[in-house]
């Protein structure tokens, strides 16, 4: 399951979706709309996609995933047009045998998802708006 | 030659839509394309450093060659803020 949508997100979903009988785990992360960043109040977000680019790029993510662990089943969907503080941007859920597989795939799926899906946001603040893009580091 | 480019975030602000055809020299390079649109959007000139290419849907280098009908797109990794 990938995808890009304008509907509000939820997990249970996409655990759902990913869980199978050899599953011993599922590792879930969801992105969520913060209120501060680098130290500037959030109004709201506005995201952005290459559509027809993005979903290839989600799947090659899950591609490079199964090169690297033992997992079941991976799903990401991520949320585009306006996002208010506290709503989910982006669901990510992957099942494997094992928790540490699982756990590890889903870190690099968001990390990856980051660095290569062609998705963007702007960030709306009380004072004026910037475009945050891929391959954009974030540690704040 | 006619090549679709896709403009996206900052760049399709300033571009003004998400969506451009442009007509090019046979065997330009991303490079060369992206001056040609520069030239119609000087305001591009501050994404120049930070701006990644893609063909028809795979990131691309800027020497890359194109060919008629190519999908190209503008994605600029981050933008200069405007602060009001």
């Amino acid at each position: 399951m990938f995808d890009i949508t304008h509907q509000p997100l939820s997990i249970e979903p996409l655990v759902r979706a990913v869980t199978r009988p050899s599953s011993g785990a599922v590792a879930s992360f969801l992105g969520v709309v913060r209120e501060q960043t680098r130290g500037r109040r959030v109004l709201y977000l506005e995201y952005e996609a290459y559509r027809e680019m993005a979903i290839p790029k989600m799947r090659e993510i899950a591609d490079e995933i199964r090169g690297k662990w033992k997992v079941d089943e991976i799903a990401m969907i991520h949320r585009i047009g306006h996002l208010e503080i506290g709503e989910a941007s982006v669901a990510i859920a992957v099942s494997a045998p094992h928790r540490h597989q699982a756990l590890a795939a889903c870190a690099y799926a968001i990390d990856r998802l980051k660095e290569i899906v062609p998705i963007w946001k702007k960030e709306v603040w009380i004072d004026g708006e910037e475009w945050v893009g891929p391959g954009t580091c974030e540690h704040h | 030659m006619k090549v679709r480019v896709r403009c996206f975030a900052t760049a399709r602000e300033i571009v003004g839509t998400g969506e451009l055809v442009i007509d090019l020299p046979e065997g330009s390079t991303l490079t060369q394309l992206f001056d040609q649109i520069q030239g119609q959007f000087p305001r591009l000139q501050g994404l120049a450093g930070s701006l990644l290419f893609s063909v028809n849907r795979e990131y691309a280098p800027s020497d890359r060659r194109l060919v008629a009908e190519d999908e190209v797109a503008l994605i600029p990794p981050v933008s200069g803020g405007t602060h009001v």
